[in-house]
């Protein structure tokens, strides 16, 4: 346990300053950035399982979370029913909709899997796009009265939010533990780095990618509720598009796919610096912050391709299973 | 419905696949050479439409015939691209690849914005402005013309891989890096020269489309994502396949929108895709 202290010293230094960061950060502004950077984080997180672990790159999660969204703004516009179960409900859609797209998509490999899973993005945004029944182009507007905790709207204060989000990301994160702890985990990373072998083994490469997937979609969805509930206002191109897609990719890529803390490092980092470049370029309406922000991801690709936490780790990436113990003959 | 009609709308597809397909090839060809998905093709498009945009709005030079400036210049983007960005990520994992063509695209399309504003612009009047009559049917000529030059580029390229020694050694080098190396092929040149026929390729895609089709920032996001389906479908890395698989996207883009909903031929060009992915994971002429 001595081994492990540092770490879980960090950890509970990190939470406790994230419970304690609005109580002290008052202006809304800063509550904001820090609730879009915990927001971004979960999707960042619930992408890894799929995109980190199981090396099956997504760009097309924003189905999932446009999903998560979707189904729980039509729920409670159209049938009052809260939120909240309106979140899991979205979380089993997702899932659903991920083992539709598991389905064919887990025979592609590499770059094959990533462009099915763009088509698959895009499909479902032109088909929201098209039905009135969903809201079209348009979209829908939640209704902007305080609720509470159980209608899940609140506009007195940004504070619930932020907690919700933080909840949510920590929940993320346990899972992603956990499955990296467990025998799920361990088959995840020989099904991503050496799967013929695995197969070899008796692994059911379909079946662990299917489950990577019902919790990497389930759980982005659920971040797509969130995001419903704090905007109040969802259309296709906010929680469908390919960038959103490729965004929540990118965050996990720039921390460090893979690993448990890396999208969540990338989250803090890639939101600074998007929301640095927008507030100090983006005025003049010219794309210069969009410059600045692309030639820095070039940059951070260039010289740090392992991500983020390639610069914290100089051992293996990934945990490695303890050796066992020698046999010792007495 | 007429027969004419049908017709009508089954050519005004493959003319517009065409020009989809000279867009897919310059993508293909970069993977095919390099494993590397260059998610800032579309923007080779946009500065190709630039290119023609700039040449008749400053100088009164028709899109057609600066066309061969054009295609050095955008040879010249695309090597300099390879040579800036490229060449240091050749080696690493295929997800900081992503990102880095990902953060071009932005950077591309933030720079266009910066120097040329978000607004639509068109080339007011080419010379080959009008209609072209054939057999009943009827056409644009800057539709024809643009075809014709895609087809044209795609056969060019085609012949330069298939008969020269340089194009020879461009698809060793696709075919296994190591062993075309030990034959003394520069790996680094041929992948510079892949970057440069890659963008010299969406280049002249971009100015034949500047003869009839608005310029703005954005304007590559319509067409890299049919490029992407057309070098998935057409199998990465082939050449040909892109091709057939432009025309075959072309056709089934103009029937769904014509049959169907103009709102809906995305779906129908996507679901085609991943139908035949589900049978043919490796595309349709792709090595499996």
């Amino acid at each position: 346990m001595t081994r492990r202290s540092p770490a879980l010293a960090l950890a509970l230094a990190g939470l406790a300053a994230a419970v304690a960061f609005p109580l002290l950060a008052t202006k809304v502004t800063w509550q904001n950035a820090a609730i879009l950077m915990l927001m971004t984080a979960q999707l960042g997180v619930a992408w890894n399982i799929l995109g980190g672990y199981a090396g099956q790159v997504s760009l097309g999660h924003a189905a999932f979370f446009g999903a998560g969204a979707y189904v729980s703004t039509l729920l409670s516009v159209k049938l009052g029913i809260s939120p909240w179960l309106g979140m899991g409900a979205g979380a089993v859609v997702a899932a659903g909709l991920g083992v539709l797209v598991g389905t064919p998509c887990f025979r592609l490999k590499g770059h094959y899997f990533a462009m099915a899973t763009i088509a698959v993005g895009e499909i479902v945004q032109a088909v929201v796009n098209g039905s009135d029944a969903l809201g079209g182009a348009v979209g829908f507007n939640l209704p902007l009265g305080e609720t509470g905790f159980w209608g899940f709207v609140f506009n007195r204060s940004k504070l619930p939010y932020y907690y919700i989000a933080l909840g949510l990301l920590l929940a993320t994160v346990g899972v992603n533990w956990i499955v990296n702890r467990s025998h799920v985990g361990y088959y995840l990373r020989a099904i991503k780095d050496e799967p013929d072998a695995a197969r070899s083994l008796g692994v059911s490469l379909t079946r662990y990618k299917m489950i990577a997937m019902i919790l990497s979609a389930g759980l982005t969805a659920m971040g797509g509720t969130l995001y419903a509930q704090k905007e109040l206002f969802i259309d296709p191109g906010s929680t469908l598009s390919t960038g959103l897609s490729i965004k929540i990719a990118l965050v996990a890529i720039l921390g460090g796919a893979g690993t448990l803390w890396g999208p969540v490092l990338g989250a803090v980092v890639l939101t600074a610096i998007e929301e640095a470049t927008r507030i100090a370029f983006g005025g003049t309406g010219r794309g210069t912050d969009l410059v600045v922000y692309g030639a820095l991801l070039v940059v951070i690709a260039v010289f740090q391709p392992s991500g983020i936490m390639g610069l914290f780790t100089r051992r293996a990436p990934r945990p490695v299973p303890p050796p066992e113990p020698e046999a010792r003959f007495p | 419905m007429t027969v004419e009609l049908l017709l009508q709308t089954l050519l005004s597809g493959v003319l517009f696949g065409l020009v989809y397909a000279l867009v897919a090839i310059g993508l293909t060809l970069i993977f095919g050479v390099m494993d590397i998905v260059n998610f800032a093709h579309g923007e080779f498009l946009m500065f190709g439409m630039y290119a023609a945009f700039w040449g008749f709005a400053l100088w009164g030079l028709d899109p057609i015939v600066t066309l061969p400036l054009t295609t050095l210049l955008l040879f010249g983007v695309g090597v300099a691209v390879y040579r800036l960005v490229i060449r240091r990520i050749t080696d690493a994992p295929m997800l900081s690849q992503i990102f880095a063509t990902f953060g071009l695209m932005i950077f591309f399309r933030g720079l266009a914005q910066y120097l040329w504003k978000p607004d639509f612009r068109s080339v007011d009047h080419t010379i080959v402005a009008g209609k072209v009559a054939f057999a009943g049917l009827q056409f644009g000529l800057p539709q024809v013309v643009a075809a014709l030059g895609a087809v044209a580029t795609t056969a060019a390229v085609w012949a330069f891989l298939r008969f020269t020694r340089l194009g020879a050694a461009l698809e060793a080098t696709a075919a296994d890096k190591e062993a075309a190396a030990l034959m003394g092929i520069d790996a680094q040149k041929m992948f510079a020269l892949a970057w440069g026929i890659g963008a010299a390729c969406a280049g002249v895609a971009g100015a034949l489309l500047a003869t009839y089709y608005p310029v703005f920032p954005e304007v590559g996001s319509t067409f890299i994502l049919v490029a992407f389906v057309l070098v998935a479908l057409g199998g990465f890395g082939s050449v040909v396949g892109a091709f057939w698989a432009g025309i075959l996207v072309g056709i089934v883009e103009v029937l769904g929108g014509f049959l169907w909903d103009p709102a809906y031929k995305m779906v129908l060009v996507l679901s085609l895709y991943l139908i035949v992915v589900w049978f043919r994971p490796q595309g349709l002429m792709g090595k499996a």
